[in-house]
């Protein structure tokens, strides 16, 4: 899934400082999944937020709508009659949830709640990792089943750096050296040979570097029928 | 034995401290409580294992909010206790009182209330 995490309660106070009246729209997909945008967290901000112009003796009046998702035009369509009723609305979707709005609703100002950070999973309860970095080619087979792209901080194709210290990557002692687990999970197979070839350059025109991208599934384009 | 306790605490029961919501506390401020504690069992004895852990843990995040917010995060406290312990419970309503009679009215108050 997406994971974000929620901007700080000063930034978001300051984006609407000049508003009364606010939507808060939040996102059941990946954010309600990472607890940074769904109902529960929509109705955290509005609470402290309410809390926080109250004290500065400027009220200000949040109505709360957790979209199906917002990366969808058919939901982002669901809010049309009520949108243009708030001087601004805050999306704690990821940053695909406020581009979506600002692209559908020309004349409303959109800001986005959360910094979108990676794609990652829950390694337990309220910890989420990074696991992805959408290449456009994955090749994780090769390695072992764990990606060196979005996990080796050098993003490193043929083993690891220099500085790779007990398991430990040399950028931040707080990151596992997955160069490091990728060669003792192949040791402990008995399959280093595996690692032992050395691969090409990686196209990255598949990745960002290529720009934005788009898929396309032919069979499911309206258009076309 | 009869305690009393300030008639300044209004007491919501709840079947287990598991069940106070981070919500619930923020409300409170919210509609204008100058403090809100939580009284759990003592740690190590829930009944339902962790649920004066996690309420523990939604009065820190209470606390968090408010410190950003600007607002003494001693507003919003956690207190352990057994259900045994009938004069601690007073003293600690006496306590939690006198602490936020020396913090004052909240500051939050309603610019548009009548
Ligand atoms: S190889 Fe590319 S697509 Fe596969 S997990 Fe790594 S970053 Fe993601
Ligand atoms: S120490 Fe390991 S994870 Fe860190 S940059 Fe070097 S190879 Fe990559």
């Amino acid at each position: 899934m997406i994971v974000a995490d929620r901007k700080s309660l000063k930034e978001i106070l300051a984006m609407v400082e000049d508003d009364k009246k606010i939507l808060i729209a939040g996102c059941k997909g990946c954010v309600t999944v990472c607890n940074t945008g769904g109902l529960k967290e929509v109705e955290i901000l509005a609470s402290s937020m309410k809390i926080a112009r109250k004290k500065q003796g400027n009220d200000i009046d949040i109505d709360i709508n957790v979209l199906e998702r917002q990366c969808d035009t058919e939901y982002v369509a669901g809010i049309k009659d009520t949108v243009e009723d708030y001087d601004s609305v805050i999306s704690l979707a990821c940053g695909v949830g406020p581009q979506f709005l600002s692209e559908m609703y020309k004349d409303q100002t959109f800001y986005p709640g959360v910094n979108t950070t990676f794609f990652g999973g829950a390694t337990e309860h309220g910890v989420w990792e990074e696991r992805c970095a959408g290449c456009g080619t994955c090749g994780i087979h090769n390695f072992g089943g764990l990606c060196p792209i979005a996990r080796c901080a050098k993003s490193l194709m043929n083993g690891p750096c220099g500085g790779s210290s007990n398991g430990v990557c040399e950028v931040n002692k707080d990151i596992e050296c997955i160069w490091d687990s990728i060669v003792r999970k192949k040791m402990d197979a008995g399959k280093i040979e595996d690692l032992m070839g050395v691969k090409g350059i990686k196209n990255w025109k598949t990745a960002r570097d290529g720009g934005p991208r788009k898929s396309i599934r032919e069979e499911l384009v309206q258009g076309n029928i | 034995m009869r305690l009393s306790y300030p008639a300044d605490v209004k007491i919501i029961q709840v079947p287990c401290t598991g069940r106070v919501d981070i919500l619930h506390l923020l409300n409170a401020i919210e509609d204008g409580a100058d403090g809100v504690y939580v009284a759990g069992c003592l740690e190590g004895e829930c009944h339902y294992l962790a649920g004066n852990l996690k309420a523990r843990k939604k009065v820190e995040y209470v606390k968090r909010t408010l410190t950003e917010i600007g607002i003494e995060p001693e507003r919003v406290e956690m207190y352990n206790l057994s259900s045994a312990q009938g004069a601690r419970f007073a003293e600690i309503a006496n306590e939690m009182v006198e602490k936020i009679k020396g913090l004052g009215p909240t500051p939050v108050k309603s610019n548009t209330a009548a």
